[in-house]
């Protein structure tokens, strides 16, 4: 998981308090409001979906000033994005977390769009995934899960209809736009 | 001859080669010293106008505190018993000390007395008739010091030094002992004094248990007597708990006079510890508990003075000025964070404490006092702990990456730029 060159840091990343978990009330929700903004700003440019506690995020230590995050801070910032609905603990310990910079309601309106603009009647759920039609957007390489449930929201809303296919790789969807 | 001794040692102590004489009868006369020896059936002189110094006696390990202090066990087997040091010329120019060990139950200080009192007397310059001294002196069989050595000779050089560095040993020690002394005579009277009350106390109990149907106004009466005992001072533990009040509201009273001033020269604050140590030394000899020091404290809210008790989150105590203002220090700790090297780097309790001239644990508190307040936040690292200007209000939430070009976090980032 390298941090690739086209997310530009804010310059607040080189504040050594932006690393301690602060006490004060008013200190600490600013700071977690800017931890989950960042979260959620850096996800999105790197099309990343999970981050786990136990393994390293280049967001959570800052080699520069030698400053990283503490357990319990990277568990608070990742809690309070959950509790928002922007992420959610894929396990019952919280060791990992779905970061959803669009929420699944977003992501069905997404690919509504998405299908109303290109046209695209009929797919299947890999062609969504990495399709040449997709290239280039926000759907290239979505996690399974999340597109799995955007389609089912929208299934629900009768605006898709899911099939199965032969084998779980070919499970095809047909829009209803 | 003046005086007797009948059981005393010799000991060189500053020539190893020299034999020491042990179990000599001592006579002291108005010439010499005469150690008679006799199981040898000898005798050694010492005239005393060789004698530059005598020492005062002393016991090494039972008598001088300090030098038991300091001293390694002594080889002599004869360490516990007291000794005369004498520092003696001998003919040219060199000086030896002997000591005089005195192994029998004699008054020492009375022997010391009468050989400083011979030797003042200068009976031998008196004496026309220049006798050579009889015996052998102590040293070497050296030829016997001649009379007219009598002038006692000003010391010098290291021997100088030495007695010199001696005299200030025995007088430390003296001071010593005459310290513990006091302190002894303190704590008797304290005694005398505790039972003092202790007795009267037993005996206004035993009054109203006889007279157990007594009036009020005997009630009232034994009251007052018991107010009197403890505003003359005299509080026995018992009656501390039955009517311990008084003595805390005056020593309230006491202490809110005192620490005023100190108080104030510190900047309007100080550790209670601080005024704890401050108020015993002032005090002197009749101390006061912590426990006391702190219901003291605590009574002064009922009382009109100028300072307070305050407690900071962390739990630690300090006594303020009512007229100490937070803000004032606040202001001065915002200006210390806002210098470039502060905002880069943050301050620690100990610059803090450096630049507002406080303790440096007061100065904790005020960081962490200033943090609660929003002004500071704080950076916990391998390097330490830290406190920097807060930052977190200054940056738009909207749009984290396009900061306002002016302002505190305006002036960071181009600090932080130029220094990464």
């Amino acid at each position: 998981m390298q941090r690739t060159v086209d997310f530009k840091l804010p310059h607040f990343f080189n504040y050594p308090p932006y690393f301690t978990l602060q006490p004060v009330r008013e200190t600490r929700e600013k700071q977690v409001q800017l931890w989950k903004e960042l979260i959620l700003d850096y996800c999105r440019s790197q099309k990343m979906y999970i981050i786990s506690l136990e393994e390293d995020f280049p967001l959570f230590s800052n080699p520069k000033i030698e400053r990283s995050l503490s357990y319990e801070a990277k568990e608070v910032f990742l809690a309070a994005l959950v509790s928002e609905g922007r992420a959610e603990w894929i396990d019952k310990s919280h060791k990992k977390c779905l970061i959803l910079w669009l929420r699944i309601q977003d992501w069905a309106n997404y690919i509504l769009d998405f299908v109303k603009e290109n046209g695209l009647e009929v797919t299947t759920i890999e062609d969504i995934r990495s399709g040449i039609e997709t290239h280039g957007t926000e759907l290239a390489g979505i996690d399974r899960g999340v597109l799995m449930r955007a389609l089912r929201l929208l299934e629900q809303k009768g605006k898709a209809v899911i099939f199965k296919g032969s084998s779980a790789d070919d499970e095809g969807v047909k829009f209803s736009v | 001859e003046r005086q007797l001794l009948p059981l005393v040692d010799l000991e060189p102590e500053e020539n190893p080669r020299l034999a020491p004489l042990r179990g000599c009868l001592l006579a002291l006369t108005s010439h010499r010293l005469v150690f008679l020896h006799e199981a040898s059936l000898s005798a050694r002189a010492l005239p005393l106008a060789s004698i530059v110094h005598p020492y005062p006696p002393h016991r090494r390990h039972n008598h001088n505190p300090l030098r038991s202090l300091f001293s390694s066990s002594s080889s002599s087997s004869s360490s516990h018993h007291p000794r005369i040091r004498i520092q003696i010329s001998l003919p040219p120019s060199r000086s030896e000390v002997v000591a005089v060990v005195v192994t029998c139950k004699a008054d020492v200080d009375v022997f010391y007395g009468r050989l400083l009192e011979a030797i003042r007397a200068r009976a031998w310059e008196a004496a026309a008739a220049a006798a050579p001294a009889g015996g052998a002196p102590v040293a070497e069989g050296a030829a016997p010091a001649e009379e007219d050595l009598a002038i006692r000779m000003p010391v010098v050089g290291v021997a100088g030094i030495l007695r010199k560095e001696q005299e200030t040993w025995e007088s430390a020690g003296q001071n010593l002992q005459d310290a513990f002394q006091d302190l002894n005579a303190l704590m008797s009277k304290a005694k005398e004094m505790m039972e003092l009350a202790e007795k009267m106390r037993q005996k206004l109990l035993t009054n109203s248990s006889a007279q157990s149907n007594s009036n009020d106004e005997e009630m009232g009466s034994k009251q007052d007597m018991q107010d009197l005992l403890l505003s003359v001072g005299i509080v026995s533990p018992v009656t501390k708990e039955t009517a311990g009040a008084l003595y805390h509201q005056q020593l309230s009273r006491q202490l809110a006079d005192f620490v005023r001033v100190p108080v104030e020269r510190a900047g309007g604050m100080m550790a209670l510890v601080d005024v704890y140590c401050l108020f015993n030394r002032a005090r002197g000899t009749e101390l006061i508990s912590p426990e006391d020091l702190l219901q003291a404290c605590s009574l002064w809210e009922k009382f009109d003075v100028p300072v307070m008790l305050r407690k900071f989150d962390s739990g630690v105590k300090v006594i303020q000025t009512k007229t100490h203002s937070d803000d004032e220090v606040f202001a001065r700790i915002s200006s210390l964070a806002q210098k470039p090297d502060a905002l880069l780097k943050g301050i620690s309790p100990s610059d803090a404490a450096f630049t507002l001239g406080i303790a440096p644990a007061l100065a904790k508190e005020h960081l962490l006092n200033a943090e609660n307040k929003g002004l500071l936040c704080r950076d916990v690292s391998p390097d330490g702990f830290r406190f920097y200007i807060n930052l977190f209000n200054e940056i738009d939430l909207q749009n984290i990456h396009l900061p306002k070009a002016h302002g505190l976090y305006h002036t960071w980032i181009s600090l932080a730029t130029a220094a990464h």
